[in-house]
């Protein structure tokens, strides 16, 4: 088994009396296609939400690439290489798609660029995630799709260790669900290692090597594709006794 | 290159300036003219942070009174001459700019504004009761002799007319700058910016503090201009009002958008006060801004962008 990369330890999160997320744990080994699904309101979101940097943990710890990065700013984790997509698109939306693309690359990447450099790595992003075409169009002219296409590209820009797909694909139809599948296969091709929280059961099992199930801010089971089908705490927490 | 080309049109304007203060026309001109060279000032400075950024301040009479009262505790307490004034009317204020910066953290939007225009009526009660800088009942410069170009009011419209230069040049500076690029990011959206690497909180108080420096040094000058402060002067709505107004006419997302509002609602303004009415020219400006609010919604610049379609 090779390096863990990310390690998550007794991660917990309150909202006022509202416990969401109760001591979880989670590791993800570097170059692993990861899955972590869950019933809506499992806590997800705000498991990602805390490892991105977005909110701050009441207690435990975030380890990346044993690093302690629990109290660090979402901007510096990013800059580490931990890079999300957002559920909803939030595209930069007085940019053109190029430019979007440019800020991570100026802010995040690790070769930090601008000017003619970025736009040929920004440009080499777009073709690799078929959005070149678009490269000179405002967000508000894309389609959804393209919408999730620019989500993944401007994440590529940032060049990840780790990205954090969340609901990359909800709302899609099933053409366009492989095809973003595609897509982050090639990106786990090159070695980036991937959560994907998904609703899409089709493409969360396709997609995962191991999955992790939430229910009510818990972790209730963990394993492969086959063994999450097949067990019955799953299918307790998604469909009741 | 461009930033060489752009500082050598500074210049070139501040040569204008001095050439034009060199000419004494009819004293009204400089008069007039200062007024809207400070509106240039005020406008680009709120401009970095409202249209850069997108953090709507309403409390530009906070900022613009603080370096005018900065000034005027200045001069009473150590004569202190005119550059002194400007610089440190510009630090406290730049100061308070950090303060509100750091505001940003909790209040955004609209909430942001409000705050920012409580702030103002703070300080406006505190200076009233501050008797030292003449509280309510104001306080009266008695100027010295001009030391430069024999009067005061052209030498007060040159001295506007470089600041507006330095502020311009300034605020194009950001605005072409990885800064200024990131502040874009944010203003369209801050989660996103600060995923994608941006220090978005390091950002804003960059952002607040520069802006809040030039919108002191805007003020500083002000006693002298005026030889009576009194606070309802200095922290006069006009001063929020046309600081909102000039950069939306102008256009917000570049650095000529505000110097265009401001030369185009001050200008109308300064002739409306003589022509018509002094009171007239908050009504031009309130008919002006639900016209580009409605029609071109991003300015006199965007509108130029669109017919020139890009």
């Amino acid at each position: 088994m090779a390096d863990t990369l990310l390690e998550i330890d007794g991660l917990t999160k309150r909202f006022g009396g509202f416990l969401a997320l109760d001591r979880v744990r989670l590791l993800v080994t570097a170059g692993e296609r990861f899955g972590l699904i869950g019933p809506n309101g499992s806590g997800k979101t705000t498991l990602i939400n805390c490892v991105s940097g977005a909110l701050s943990a009441d207690g435990g710890r975030i380890l990346f690439e044993g690093r302690d990065i629990t109290a660090m700013a979402a901007h510096q984790r990013t800059r580490l290489g931990i890079v999300r997509s957002f559920q909803i698109p939030k595209p930069f939306t007085s940019m053109t798609v190029l430019e979007n693309l440019g800020i991570p690359l100026e802010y995040a990447a690790h070769a930090r660029s601008h000017g003619a450099r970025a736009t040929a790595e920004a440009m080499e992003i777009l073709r690799e995630i078929g959005l070149d075409a678009k490269a000179h169009l405002r967000p508000a002219g894309l389609t959804q799709i393209e919408m999730r296409k620019l989500e993944l590209a401007r994440a590529m820009a940032a060049r990840p260790k780790l990205l954090i797909s969340d609901e990359a694909m909800a709302g899609l139809s099933s053409a366009e669900v492989d095809d973003i599948l595609a897509i982050l296969f090639r990106l786990s091709g090159q070695g980036i290692t991937i959560i994907m929280i998904e609703h899409i059961m089709r493409a969360v099992m396709r997609f995962s090597q191991r999955i992790v199930v939430l229910d009510a801010g818990n972790r209730i089971a963990e394993g492969t594709p086959e063994e999450i089908v097949r067990n019955p705490a799953v299918e307790k927490a998604y469909l009741g006794e | 290159m461009r930033t060489w080309a752009a500082l050598l049109i500074g210049v070139a304007v501040m040569g204008g300036g001095i050439l034009l203060a060199n000419l004494r026309v009819n004293p009204y001109v400089y008069f007039a003219g200062y007024v809207v060279l400070q509106y240039v000032v005020i406008a680009t400075a709120w401009n970095i942070l409202g249209g850069y950024a997108g953090y709507v301040n309403f409390g530009t009479p906070a900022f613009f009174a603080l370096g005018a009262y900065t000034a005027i505790f200045l001069i009473e307490a150590f004569t202190a001459p005119l550059p002194v004034l400007i610089l440190a009317g510009g630090l406290v204020s730049a100061l308070l700019g950090l303060g509100i910066g750091y505001l940003t953290l909790r209040l955004r939007g609209v909430f942001f504004s409000i705050a920012t225009f409580a702030l103002a009526v703070v300080l406006q009660t505190l200076i009233i009761n501050w008797e030292y800088v003449g509280g309510a009942k104001g306080f009266t410069l008695i100027r010295p002799s001009a030391p430069y170009f024999g009067s005061w009011g052209v030498l007060l419209f040159t001295v506007m007319v470089g600041l507006a230069v330095v502020a311009v040049l300034a605020a194009r500076m950001i605005e072409r700058s990885w800064i200024g690029r990131g502040l874009s990011a944010l203003r369209d959206n801050e989660e996103a910016a600060e995923c994608m690497g941006v220090p978005t909180l390091r950002l804003k108080l960059f952002a607040t503090t520069v802006s809040g420096f030039f919108l002191g040094v805007a003020g500083a000058p002000f006693p002298y201009y005026v030889t009576y402060v009194e606070p309802s002067s200095a922290f006069n709505l006009d001063y929020a009002v046309n600081a909102l107004a000039m950069p939306m006419i102008g256009g917000t997302t570049t650095w000529i958008g505000p110097v265009i509002g401001a030369v185009l609602l001050g200008t109308a303004q300064q002739v409306a006060t003589v022509t018509i009415s002094s009171e007239l020219n908050l009504l031009i400006v309130g008919v002006v801004l639900v016209l580009f609010v409605v029609l071109a919604p991003e300015g006199i610049t965007g509108l130029a962008r669109r017919l020139m379609g890009r």
